[in-house]
């Protein structure tokens, strides 16, 4: 009798939902925890055995330099910012409109998509210098750079994207006697939309990749010339705050990315 | 230009009205190749506007290929077919049929509503004249059903609303014959009843022929005033059974003899196609 009535006092769904609750906070604890252990492993190890600050610095010391240096890290975000962006926005333009004639046009598919894998086959440290040495030292090659690391995966992706359209949706278009303009409209651009998100998700990190690539064969700033610049200088707290802006920067624009997927593809 | 006159007219006009003689739709020795393969040859028939039938077979036997040859989606390869005493092409662009396929092909990204009006958007820019029926796309929602729905997605909806859906888009511009390719068959049995009864329903209202292609003899017997039985390899006429049950029909037909005795007759009949 008594068992039962413990039983009863207990609301299964307020039980429910606090199994919910905790079930969240613990997806959001465990690996904030697991991070922050290894970063305090991290720091009693470099202190624990000594560890010369040029070989390995500590946490702590990243974070005064991060802090510290921050105008400096900042002067040389803003133009890795502006080429990952610019290189983004033009690689995958290029990229999206290339797949649309290659699907509007068997041909043209024929003729470019070899070429567009074998320049994705060259390795981007290799095709770097060449572009530097083409467009300068300015911003244009890096911007190239960010681009042409963009262009495939999109390439690849729209096109399945755009052909993904359902046999029948496509007999539908017939039945209602559309046009080729509306079949693109209506039916084949909205169905590469989750697959255009999945491709722009990767070159929001890989256009920072690119940026930063190009910014270690010549340029006087940018993350990657602070990178160069701190490795040869022994700067190894630096380079670690630089490693660290680098990587946030590849977090942000990855997750305007996501925002933009949230907002537009709801099916 | 006169063609576009007279076309525009007959679209208007109440479905009764036409001269009763005009087939909805007149297959003449019709025949349909895929290479070297023949899936239709030689099929003569005629289709009495106004009326329901249903489409039966053993599997391979043309009955969505006929479909298919009827909506200009794909060509004859010999032989005549007229919708309405036109092309089917004629047809097509007059928007005299519409087609439910047997999965909804509904766009994913748009509402329930947004699907229905879809044939509305299709050929607008183009200035083409789109025959709109007396029902609004909201009305024809509620007209299947699904009233307070109207801004669901398609992965909002079950199986048997996303097809309703797609039947409401396709009696969007009135056809007078509706093409229907085995809608229901992914459906489980207790929704499939359902909609059968509101496709009746829709049917009497409406007026429109309806050319409905399906594997269950039941189904068959139960929706269609005549049920068109071809047979495989080539696809050819077997027979055209007329089913003379009591209308309106009712669920409880189903368990009458006079039921049993026609799904029987036909399943013998399909033994021999």
């Amino acid at each position: 009798m008594a068992v039962a009535e413990t039983i009863d006092i207990v609301d299964p769904e307020i039980q429910a939902r606090n199994a919910a609750r905790k079930q969240k906070l613990m997806s959001a604890v465990v690996p904030l925890a697991t991070a922050a252990g290894l970063v305090a492993l991290w720091q009693l190890g470099v202190k624990g055995f000594g560890v010369p600050t040029y070989i390995a610095p500590a946490p702590s010391d990243v974070a005064a330099t991060f802090v510290e240096k921050f105008p400096l890290l900042m002067q040389n975000f803003w133009p890795t910012f502006i080429e990952s962006v610019a290189g983004f926005a033009v690689g995958n333009l290029a990229a999206i409109l290339i797949a649309v004639a290659f699907v509007h046009s068997r041909n043209v598919e024929r003729a470019f998509f070899p070429i567009a894998v074998f320049v994705n086959t060259i390795p981007i440290l290799a095709i770097a210098p060449i572009l530097v040495l083409i467009f300068g030292p300015g911003m244009t090659a890096k911007v190239v750079i960010a681009a042409l690391i963009c262009f495939f995966p999109t390439l690849v992706n729209m096109v399945r994207g755009l052909q993904s359209v359902s046999p029948q949706t496509l007999e539908l278009a017939r039945i209602l006697s559309a046009s080729k303009s509306e079949v693109f409209w209506k039916m084949r651009l909205p169905s590469s939309l989750p697959f255009l998100f999945s491709a722009l998700k990767i070159s929001a990190t890989t256009s920072v990749i690119g940026a930063i690539v190009g910014e270690w064969v010549g340029a006087d700033l940018g993350l990657g010339a602070l990178i160069i610049d701190a490795t040869f200088n022994f700067n190894s707290p630096l380079l670690y705050a630089t490693v660290l802006m680098s990587s946030g920067l590849s977090v942000l624009m990855f997750t305007l990315v996501s925002l933009a997927e949230r907002r537009v593809v709801r099916w | 230009m006169g063609m576009m006159e007279s076309k525009a007219t007959l679209t208007g006009q109440p479905i009764d009205a036409l001269p009763a003689e005009i087939p909805a739709a007149a297959l003449k020795a019709a025949t349909v190749r895929f290479g070297t393969y023949t899936a239709i040859e030689e099929l003569d028939l005629q289709i009495e506007a106004g009326a329901f039938y249903t489409i039966l077979g053993p599997s391979g036997c043309g009955k969505s290929t006929m479909l298919r040859l009827v909506s200009d989606l794909i060509p004859a390869a010999g032989g005549d077919v007229s919708i309405f005493g036109k092309t089917t092409e004629q047809a097509r662009l007059a928007r005299e049929f519409a087609f439910v396929f047997q999965d909804a092909a509904l766009l994913p990204w748009r509402s329930a509503l947004k699907n229905v009006e879809l044939p509305l958007e299709i050929g607008r820019k183009r200035n083409v004249e789109i025959p709109v029926g007396p029902r609004s796309p909201r009305e024809l929602l509620e007209l299947v059903g699904l009233k307070g729905r109207e801004n669901a997605l398609p992965h909002e909806l079950s199986g048997g609303m996303r097809q309703r859906v797609a039947i409401a888009r396709a009696l969007l511009c009135q056809p007078k014959l509706l093409l229907m390719d085995e809608p229901f068959g992914a459906l489980d049995e207790m929704t499939r009843d359902r909609l059968n009864l509101q496709l009746l329903d829709i049917w009497r209202e409406t007026g429109t022929t309806i050319l409905f292609v399906t594997h269950s003899i039941s189904e068959a017997v139960f929706l269609g005033q005549k049920v068109i039985m071809l047979r495989a390899n080539p696809g050819r006429l077997r027979e055209i059974v007329d089913i003379d049950l009591p209308e309106p029909r009712q669920m409880k037909l189903r368990d009458t003899p006079e039921f049993n005795r026609y799904c029987g007759y036909l399943r013998e009949l399909l033994e021999t196609c």
